[in-house]
């Protein structure tokens, strides 16, 4: 379950990333549809969360330990929003390499938590 | 020092920095602390250099942040801290294996880390430069 999780997250971000970035290649600013994008990823990072720490409270364990899971996932779901508001100050095509930025450490943080949790 | 410049070293370009400064701030300190708290033993070594690299991103991000001659200046000189501390732990690492069990922020010139610790404090200098020149 968090297995596919993690992939959708990290396709999803991947997808933001590259949307943001062409907004960066043609010299725009993020715009109203960018921000319902990272709203989206976002939410799926947050239900990201929420089923990570179910499986915690259940009793099963990342093969990597728990805190830095926690870690992770609360980092994931932070990272969004983070960029987002970044973009907010910054209304230029440099606002939306931010996002693109950040939706690439997003995916990254996907590919650790992957091996966080599988070993 | 007029208003444009001492505002200029977080604008534009320089946002982006802020963030990826930011994130790496983040990321070498949450590294660090949960190591030290969890094993400190384990590698002593490395997770005191993670935390010393986590200062080092905090000084330039605030500099970056808070901009003006002084802090441009100042953040100048951490971008070759952070350089020279990305090439001497990423040659010790390579050198010498056994002093490091587990890794830094900035083993083998930030591998781990794609390679950003190296291409940060370049990009971060010319950028510096660039903002002195205006």
């Amino acid at each position: 379950m968090i297995d596919v999780l993690t992939l959708v997250v990290g396709l999803a971000a991947l997808a933001l990333a590259v949307w943001c970035g062409h907004a960066f290649y043609r010299d725009q600013s993020t715009k109203d549809w960018h921000f319902i994008g990272m709203a989206v990823v976002t939410v799926l990072a947050l239900v990201q969360l929420v089923i990570g720490v179910v499986q915690l409270s259940r009793g099963e364990r990342p093969a990597k330990g728990t805190a830095i899971f926690v870690a992770y996932l609360l980092g994931a779901a932070a990272c969004i929003p983070g960029a987002g508001f970044v973009s907010l100050t910054e209304r230029t095509r440099w606002g939306s390499a931010t996002v693109a930025a950040g939706a690439v450490v997003l995916g990254v943080l996907q590919v650790r938590l992957y091996d966080i949790w599988g070993g | 020092m007029t208003e444009s410049v001492r505002s200029g070293l977080g604008r534009g370009p320089g946002r982006l920095l802020v963030w990826v400064y930011g994130v790496f701030t983040v990321a070498a300190a949450s590294r660090s602390i949960v190591q030290m708290a969890l094993h400190f033993g384990h590698a002593p070594l490395a997770y005191v250099l993670s935390a010393v690299a986590a200062v080092v991103y905090a000084f330039i991000t605030y500099s970056l942040v808070r901009g003006g001659e002084t802090a441009r200046r100042a953040a100048l000189v951490c971008c070759v801290l952070e350089l020279a501390g990305v090439v001497t732990v990423g040659t010790w690492t390579l050198v010498d294996r056994a002093a490091f069990p587990d890794a830094t922020v900035w083993s083998d010139y930030g591998m781990g880390y794609l390679f950003i610790p190296v291409i940060l404090p370049v990009t971060a200098m010319v950028w510096l430069r660039r903002a002195g020149a205006r």
